[in-house]
């Protein structure tokens, strides 16, 4: 399948769901089950994302200049700077561990 | 101009501006991930929900199938169908705008609305952080995604620290209180378990479904007597 496919699919789906919130009866939010499975699903992915992204290539574990990344957003977003200061804070702190030779 | 600003209005304009340009972020990671800029700024028009576009360059990035990066993405927007359902409780919004109401309902637009009091005033929010993020999500994307084709190799300028940090970021704000802090702890160390024994892309799906179905039982048991 190519990625378009799969572009258009995932944007199809994520609309789906949106519209769905909508056509559903109410009652679903006094079922605690939902609200917590979807809080659940979102701290969930998101941290398995960001650990995926730091130490993950391919099949393997590989320790590099992006935990320099990590630690330095982590200390960016405890100081409160905004999202996109952030981000920043990440290339930078990547891109000169490679500047000082670390993988 | 006639239209006074109130403060839900003023409220979703500040909203907007600041996440807004956000989208240069994901447009420069979308490219780095092998993207092109058309699927790129299709990504923002289309999803529109800036932490499964997010999940789903992430997951293609590293080497996942589309089917994994499609899987991620959707799982990552069930919270999207949980803030619908409450926004039609709070607005009741009459059925003509049910469609557009869905594609602006995210994170920011109902942050906006449930921060009001008043139906009207959360109306107001609603489409003012809504519109307002729409149009510079994708505007800002289109430059990203022009930048981060022209800068090529994501490794060079820390690109992919930068996709570090913007998971990092979007964590961040939910990691208030005990709970969700240990539910994303299972969830980095189910990832890092996983992630030689499976195909590139799974990791993320496994572990997301341990986390919310071990989060589920454990609320679940906490409530019970």
């Amino acid at each position: 399948m190519s990625l378009w496919f799969w572009v258009l699919v995932a944007a199809a789906a994520a609309y789906a769901i949106k519209l769905s919130g909508y056509l559903l009866p109410r009652k679903l939010l006094d079922r605690p089950v939902v609200v917590r499975l979807a809080t659940g699903l979102t701290v969930g992915l998101l941290a398995s994302l960001t650990v995926l992204n730091t130490v993950g290539k391919g099949q393997s574990i590989v320790l590099d200049s992006r935990l320099l990344a990590l630690g330095a957003a982590a200390i960016a977003l405890w100081l409160k700077a905004p999202y996109l200061v952030v981000v920043l804070v990440g290339a930078i702190a990547a891109g000169l561990g490679r500047l000082a030779g670390l993988p | 101009m006639t239209a006074r600003l109130t403060p839900a209005t003023r409220m979703g304009l500040s909203i907007a501006a600041a996440v807004g340009v956000y989208g240069v972020s994901f447009g420069a990671l979308s490219t780095g991930s092998g993207l092109s800029v058309l699927q790129t700024c299709a990504l923002s028009l289309l999803m529109f929900t800036g932490g499964s576009q997010f999940a789903f360059i992430g997951v293609i990035g590293g080497g996942g199938t589309g089917a994994a990066a499609w899987a991620a993405a959707t799982l990552l927007g069930v919270r999207n169908g949980v803030y619908a359902l409450s926004l039609k409780t709070l607005i009741e919004p009459p059925g003509r705008l049910v469609p557009l109401m869905a594609q602006l309902t995210i994170d920011e637009s109902t942050a906006t609305a449930t921060a009001q009091t008043e139906r009207d005033e959360r109306v107001r929010g609603f489409w003012t952080a809504g519109i307002g993020i729409y149009i510079l999500w994708n505007a800002s994307t289109l430059v990203g995604a022009l930048a981060g084709d022209a800068i090529g190799d994501p490794r060079r300028w820390g690109l992919d620290g930068a996709a570090v940090a913007a998971f990092l970021g979007l964590l961040w704000p939910r990691l208030q209180g005990r709970d969700p802090v240990a539910l994303a702890i299972v969830s980095a160390l189910v990832t890092v378990m996983v992630l030689p024994m499976v195909p590139p892309g799974i990791p993320v799906l496994v572990a997301a479904g341990a986390t919310a179905l071990w989060w589920t039982w454990q609320q679940r048991r906490a409530v019970r007597p």
